[in-house]
C-alpha cells in the first residue's frame, strides 16, 4: 500500500478523496402522495412518495399507542446490469428495514396511534450508495408532506479503495474497493441512525471512515436544508397579506 | 424492540435494574452467557454446528452440492446463508415465508463471512460458467432467547471449519463426478459478530428475548482475528452517538476474541 499511496491518488471520476458527487433534489414530485422528493445523486436517481399518517391496512399491524412507519425500497427491474427481477429480493428487505430504522428517529410516531406513515423508495437508476440517497430524498419528502421532524436526517457512505479512505462512494468504489460504510446522521441531534459496514478496516479506519461521512452528512444536511426552505419560503408579495389572512383564519 | 404495552412495564423494571448495574438474571451489563458449541455431529450435513447460547439454541447446517454459478461470477462458488425460524423455537412465531428479522440475521451473517472473504470462492468453481460448488448454511432456530446474530455467527464459523466438502473430478466432457474422498474448506479468517443492545443509556452484552424486547436498537460488529472489522449493523428506531458506537467497537473487539476460541474448539 504504501508505494501506492506514494503516487498520487486519483479516484475513477476525478473527485478529491472527500468531494461528493453531484447532488441534486427536488421535490413535489408525486401529485398524488402527501410528499415526496427526487434525488440524483451522482448517477443515481430515486424517487420517494410519502403517504399519512393514514389508517393501517392491514388493520393487525397498527399499533394501539403509536404510529407506525413503513418504509419500502425497491429497485427498478431497469436500474441495474443486467435486468433484475421486480420481486423484492432480500436486500431490498433489509434496506427497507434500515430506511425505517434511520428515519423513525427523526419523527414524532407517539401523536399518530393506529396510523402509518408509508415511504416508497423507488430505485430508477443505481449508481452505489442507493440506501444513502434513498434517506436523504426520504427525509425530504417527509418534511415535503408537512409531518413535523426532530431533525432532518442526512445520509452518505465512507469507504475504502486502494488503500485510500473515501467519501460518498459510486458503483465502481463499491464493487471495487476494500470497504463500505453507509451512515445516516441527525446533525442537530447528533445522533447516527443507520450504520452498517462491509469490508475489511481496522478500528481506527473505522471510527475515521465514520467522520468522514458524518462531515459528508453535514453538506447533504445543507443541500436539503435550502430545497426545502426555498420550496416553503414566503414570496415576497405575501409579506404584506400576512396580517389579514390570518383574521380571515380565525 | 416491540413497543407493546405489556412490554413498556418490563422495560421499566429491566432499566430500573441496569440503573443498579444488574439485569434479569443476575448478570453484569457486559456478562455474556456460556456459550458451548458441539461441531461435525451432523452425519449427512457437510458440516454443522449446535450453538447453546444460555436458553438460546441454534443448530448451523451446512450442505454442500454442485449447481450453475451466477452468471456475473461463472469461475466461483456459490455460498448462501439462510435463517429459518422454526415455529416452535418462540410463542410469538409462526409457520410461514421468512419475516424481516429472520431476513436481516441472514443477512448480517451472510455479510460477515462474505466481506471477511472467508473462503476462496474461485477454488470452489468446477466448470467455467457450468458448474460449481454451492454451499448453503442455513440457521435453524429452535429456542429462540435472544442474541441469534452473535450465536448464529460463531455457529457458522463452527460448521465451515468443522466442514468435509465432496471432492468432485471433472472429465474431459466436463461431466463432474464424486471421486468418494471429502476436502476441508479452507478458511482465510475466522470473523465473528458481536451484538451491543442499547436500552435507554444503557449497552448490554448478549441480550435475553426479554431485554431484546424491550430494547431500543442493537449494534453488530464483527471482528477478524488480525482485529480487523468487517461488518458493522445498526439495527432498532434509535441513534446511537459517536462515542456509543466507539464503546461499542471496544466491547465487541474483545469478546470477539473470546467467543472465536469457543467456535474453532480451543
Amino acid at each position: 500500500m504504501s508505494k501506492k499511496s506514494k503516487k498520487k491518488f486519483k479516484r475513477i471520476d476525478g473527485r478529491a478523496a472527500d468531494e461528493l458527487r453531484p447532488l441534486k433534489i427536488e421535490t413535489g414530485v408525486v401529485p398524488n402522495a402527501a410528499g415526496s422528493a427526487y434525488i440524483e445523486m451522482g448517477r443515481n436517481k430515486i424517487i420517494v412518495g410519502v403517504y399519512g399518517p393514514r389508517e393501517m391496512h392491514p388493520k393487525r399491524l397498527s399499533m394501539p399507542n403509536k404510529g407506525v412507519l413503513r418504509a419500502r425500497y425497491h429497485m427498478s427491474p431497469f436500474s441495474v446490469d443486467p435486468r433484475r427481477s421486480p420481486a423484492p429480493s432480500r436486500r431490498d428487505q433489509e434496506i427497507s428495514m434500515v430506511l425505517g430504522y434511520a428515519l423513525e428517529p427523526a419523527l414524532f410516531l407517539e401523536r399518530y396511534p393506529r396510523s402509518v406513515i408509508d415511504v416508497y423508495v423507488e430505485i430508477i437508476q443505481a449508481d452505489g450508495g442507493t440506501r444513502c440517497a434513498s434517506v436523504n430524498a426520504a427525509s425530504v419528502a417527509l418534511a415535503d408532506a408537512g409531518i413535523p421532524l426532530k431533525d432532518m436526517v442526512s445520509s452518505c457512505a465512507a469507504g475504502k479503495i486502494d488503500g485510500h479512505l473515501i467519501l460518498d462512494l459510486g458503483d465502481y468504489e463499491d464493487k471495487k474497493g476494500e470497504a463500505d460504510v453507509p451512515v445516516a446522521y441527525m446533525p442537530n441531534l447528533d445522533q447516527i441512525t443507520l450504520l452498517q459496514m462491509d469490508g475489511i478496516l481496522t478500528p481506527e479506519e473505522t471510527e475515521e471512515a465514520i467522520l468522514m461521512a458524518l462531515e459528508g452528512c453535514k453538506k447533504i444536511y445543507q443541500v436539503q436544508k435550502e430545497v426545502l426552505s426555498k420550496k416553503y419560503a414566503r414570496p415576497p408579495e405575501l409579506e404584506s397579506t400576512e396580517e389579514k389572512t390570518e383574521e380571515e383564519g380565525e | 424492540m416491540s413497543s407493546g404495552i405489556v412490554s413498556r412495564l418490563k422495560r421499566k423494571k429491566v432499566l430500573e435494574l441496569l440503573e443498579a448495574g444488574t439485569r434479569m438474571d443476575g448478570r453484569g451489563l457486559l456478562e455474556y452467557r456460556e456459550m458451548t458449541i458441539r461441531s461435525s455431529f451432523l452425519e449427512k450435513a457437510e458440516g454443522s454446528a449446535e450453538v447453546r447460547l444460555g436458553k438460546t439454541h441454534v443448530i448451523v447446517g451446512l450442505k454442500a452440492g454442485v449447481g450453475t454459478p451466477f452468471e456475473d461470477t461463472p469461475d466461483e462458488g456459490v455460498l448462501m446463508v439462510n435463517a429459518e425460524f422454526t415455529p416452535m423455537a418462540n410463542p410469538t412465531w409462526e409457520p410461514g415465508p421468512p419475516s424481516e428479522a429472520a431476513i436481516e440475521l441472514a443477512r448480517v451473517v451472510d455479510r460477515g463471512l462474505r466481506s471477511a472473504e472467508i473462503l476462496n470462492m474461485e477454488s470452489l468453481g468446477l466448470v467455467s460458467g457450468e458448474k460449481a460448488y454451492i454451499l448453503f448454511i442455513d440457521l435453524y432456530i429452535l429456542n429462540y432467547d435472544g442474541n441469534l446474530i452473535d450465536a448464529c455467527g460463531a455457529g457458522a464459523i463452527a460448521a465451515l471449519k468443522g466442514a468435509r466438502i465432496p471432492s468432485y473430478k471433472i472429465s474431459e466432457d466436463n461431466e463432474v463426478s464424486k471421486t468418494g474422498k471429502t476436502k476441508k474448506l479452507k478458511l482465510r479468517r475466522h470473523p465473528i459478530p458481536v451484538t451491543i443492545t442499547k436500552i435507554g443509556d444503557y449497552l448490554i452484552l448478549d441480550a435475553t428475548a426479554e431485554e431484546e424486547e424491550v430494547a431500543d436498537g442493537r449494534f453488530t460488529v464483527t471482528f477478524d482475528e488480525k482485529g480487523n472489522v468487517t461488518t458493522l449493523q445498526k439495527s432498532g428506531a434509535v441513534g446511537f452517538t459517536l462515542d456509543e458506537i466507539k464503546k461499542c467497537i471496544n466491547i465487541a473487539s474483545e469478546k470477539a476474541a473470546e467467543i472465536r476460541k469457543i467456535a474453532l474448539g480451543k
